[in-house]
């Protein structure tokens, strides 16, 4: 591959490096960076960028900082958490089913979630933890019936996502009648969380991701050869010697547990894990799962949404899932028709 | 879902011998009685079970009693039924046939999303409250986003592909539209929450005026493409070489199911699964001919509509279960047993 350097370290050690992947990835990070310090200063009391950064190194007023770091900041970071998670759980989707609609979105682990937010919402009243609690049962739920009812053999990805459908139908269904049988205040707010939003979110939201990215991110990324090579198909795989029915088992779980997380978080925020991935590809040009680019992507696309739908409708009027659902689809409709021009479907 | 499966192996190319047409001919009449007794049931049973003397009484000598109106009622909401049952069925069959997706329904159109969408603006910014106001919004809605998906998927070009993924892409914006308006306006999410599921329960024979048109001539159109159709599911190539005109039979067959699902989206609210179910089980026994595949699917699909509709109202007394929710309760387990059985090569 022309576009690869290799480092060589003096003690033998070394790395491949893609450059043009690598270039991005910076890229895509210094980009999330840059729109987190705009959006800590957007908001009714704006701040200027120069004094975002002074105050997040420790030297802004008193007022600054209360704003920054106890409002600000932490629903950045669980914004940043959250693209990142999303992200890196919709490339592993779609590398293991080997089609680019396998995302957690199509495979219904986000209306999982929802239902067993619902349920507590709904049936229980219950606080922000609790539904929080409530929706990753609900997400680890879904993504256990999904695996169970795919494994014939081996989980085919082609089977994975027609079973994804179908219990993501299923729970659509009890969402639709949870939905009916809340009085209207129930509804409002289950409406807003089952649309995904960062309003309100504060460091109790940060650290639980924070640790479960921090466990789960060197694991999969540690993995991340294997599931290259799975890539290439099963026979292949196992003639290289990766274990692919391990692999993939482990990989699925760190998927689950990663889009379950997020959405405990912040609600199913729609269509981050189905474009980030599909984007990253198509700007780093190499093949594979593009892990890392996948993750810088989705933290970027997320927190440029949030900023998005801040400015644009005014502050906490429009939740982020909303403007992530619109471009999503604005987005498909343009691959539609850009590879309809170069002749690909 | 997306992916253009091959067409099923057909066993038999010759028409059938008599004795077979016979069979399914009475098989068509078999289910035609099943059919007339799930109405029957549909009319007697519910939150208030009735006696046969009291639904023959309010059937034909309505005197206005209690259990009369409760049977005039009922009729309303059966008939409902029959047509939108008939008509989901109809489409799904159509659909799968266009698409050579077994797994079409729909909804993977964008025509639920389509209906939804402008069932919401109609709410929001049309102050239409009333459900025989908003039907002709959600038709509209429905046949316009059929209208876009097909010039999007290429329109003379399409393939089944395209379709599928213009539709999916419709779907994703207009439910982001949809989420948004929900989220602002409190009485559209009100309406709307209830909309979403799909239910019999809101029947009126004014709305049955309204779509009645519509689903016959739909029902009319989609009976009439059996024979292109069935070339068409050969592939492009052999339905060119049979003389079919493959732009025309798209066009009408994307009408067709347009029409057909719109209306009845527009009177009851997205209903999954009946469209997708339906065929799978009528294919089953009559074989890849859609000659055949069209009529049952047109006599089973209210089957299922009705009995999930029944279902609803029995396990739910004295409130009622939407039959949206019960077809997806029984559809997906039923779906999913359907991905599992069949062979991986052919999907």
């Amino acid at each position: 591959m022309k576009n690869t350097r290799t480092l060589r370290t003096p003690g033998g050690l070394s790395v491949r490096l893609d450059v043009r992947a690598f270039t991005v990835v910076v890229l895509l990070l210094a980009a999330a960076l840059a729109a987190s310090v705009v959006l800590i200063g957007t908001g009714d009391f704006p701040i200027p960028a120069g004094d975002v950064l002074r105050t997040l190194l420790g030297g802004g007023n008193p007022g600054q900082e209360f704003i920054v770091t106890e409002l600000r900041l932490p629903r950045v970071l669980v914004g940043l958490l959250v693209g990142a998670s999303l992200g890196l759980g919709g490339a592993l989707f779609q590398s293991i089913s080997r089609n680019p609609l396998g995302s957690p979105d199509v495979l219904g682990l986000g209306q999982g979630s929802t239902a067993g937010a619902l349920v507590v919402i709904v049936l229980f009243s219950g606080s922000a933890t609790q539904v929080a609690l409530g929706a990753l049962a609900g997400g680890l739920a879904t993504g256990l019936a999904i695996h169970l009812l795919a494994w014939k053999r081996g989980v085919h990805g082609y089977r994975l996502v027609l079973v994804g459908i179908g219990v993501c139908a299923v729970a659509t269904a009890v969402d639709g009648y949870l939905l009916t049988k809340a009085d209207l205040v129930d509804a409002a707010r289950a409406v807003v969380w089952m649309t995904g939003s960062l309003n309100g979110r504060d460091w109790d939201q940060v650290w639980p991701l924070l640790a479960l990215c921090a466990v789960l991110v060197p694991l999969v990324l540690g993995q991340g050869r294997g599931l290259r090579m799975t890539e290439m198909g099963d026979d292949v795989a196992y003639a290289l010697g990766v274990r692919v029915e391990r692999v993939r088992l482990l990989l699925m779980v760190s998927a689950v547990l990663l889009t379950a997380g997020a959405t405990a978080a912040a609600g199913p925020v729609g269509f981050v894990a189905l474009t980030a991935p599909q984007l990253a590809r198509r700007l780093t040009r190499s093949p594979g799962p593009n892990l890392v680019a996948s993750m810088a992507m989705g933290a970027t696309l997320l927190i440029v949404a949030d900023w998005a739908s801040q400015r644009v409708f005014g502050a906490d009027q429009l939740p982020v899932g909303v403007v992530t659902g619109v471009l999503g689809g604005l987005y498909l409709l343009w691959l539609l028709v850009t590879e309809r021009r170069a002749g690909r479907i | 879902m997306l992916v253009d499966s091959p067409p099923e192996p057909r066993a038999e190319t010759a028409p059938a011998p008599p004795t077979r047409r016979a069979i399914r001919a009475v098989g068509l009449l078999l289910s035609l009685v099943i059919l007339a007794l799930v109405a029957l049931a549909s009319i007697a049973l519910g939150a208030k079970g009735l006696s046969p003397q009291q639904v023959w009484h309010g059937l034909f000598h309505d005197s206005g009693t209690y259990a009369d109106v409760v049977v005039g009622d009922r009729v309303s909401r059966t008939v409902l039924g029959l047509l939108a049952g008939a008509a989901l069925g109809l489409s799904g069959a159509v659909l799968q046939a266009l698409t050579r997706n077994p797994l079409a329904d729909p909804g993977l159109l964008g025509i639920n999303a389509g209906a939804s969408a402008a069932v919401v603006t109609a709410l929001t910014y049309f102050g239409v409250t009333s459900l025989s106001g908003y039907v002709w919004f959600a038709f509209l809605g429905a046949a316009a986003v059929g209208a876009l998906v097909w010039f999007l998927g290429g329109s003379r070009g399409a393939t089944p592909v395209r379709l599928a993924l213009a539709g999916t892409a419709i779907s994703a914006a207009l439910y982001g539209y949809l989420q948004a308006v929900m989220v602002m306006d409190d009485a559209a999410l009100g309406t709307m929450r209830f909309w979403t599921v799909g239910s019999l329960a809101s029947a009126t024979d004014a709305t049955i005026r309204q779509v009645l048109p519509f689903l016959l001539a739909g029902t009319a159109l989609a009976l009439g493409l059996a024979r292109p159709l069935n070339a068409m599911v050969m592939g492009d190539d052999t339905a060119r070489a049979l003389g079919t005109n493959l732009h025309r039979t798209r066009a009408l067959s994307m009408a067709a199911a347009t029409v057909l699902c719109g209306a009845a989206t527009a009177a009851c609210g997205p209903i999954v699964f009946v469209g997708l179910m339906v065929p799978h089980v009528v294919r089953s026994f009559t074989g890849p001919d859609l000659r055949w595949i069209l009529p049952y699917a047109a006599v089973l699909a209210p089957v299922l509509l009705l009995g999930s509709d029944i279902l609803g109202r029995l396990v739910a007394r004295p409130a009622e279960l939407q039959v949206g929710i019960v077809t997806a309760v029984i559809g997906g387990p039923v779906f999913i047993f359907l991905v599992r059985r069949r062979r991986t090569a052919q999907l």
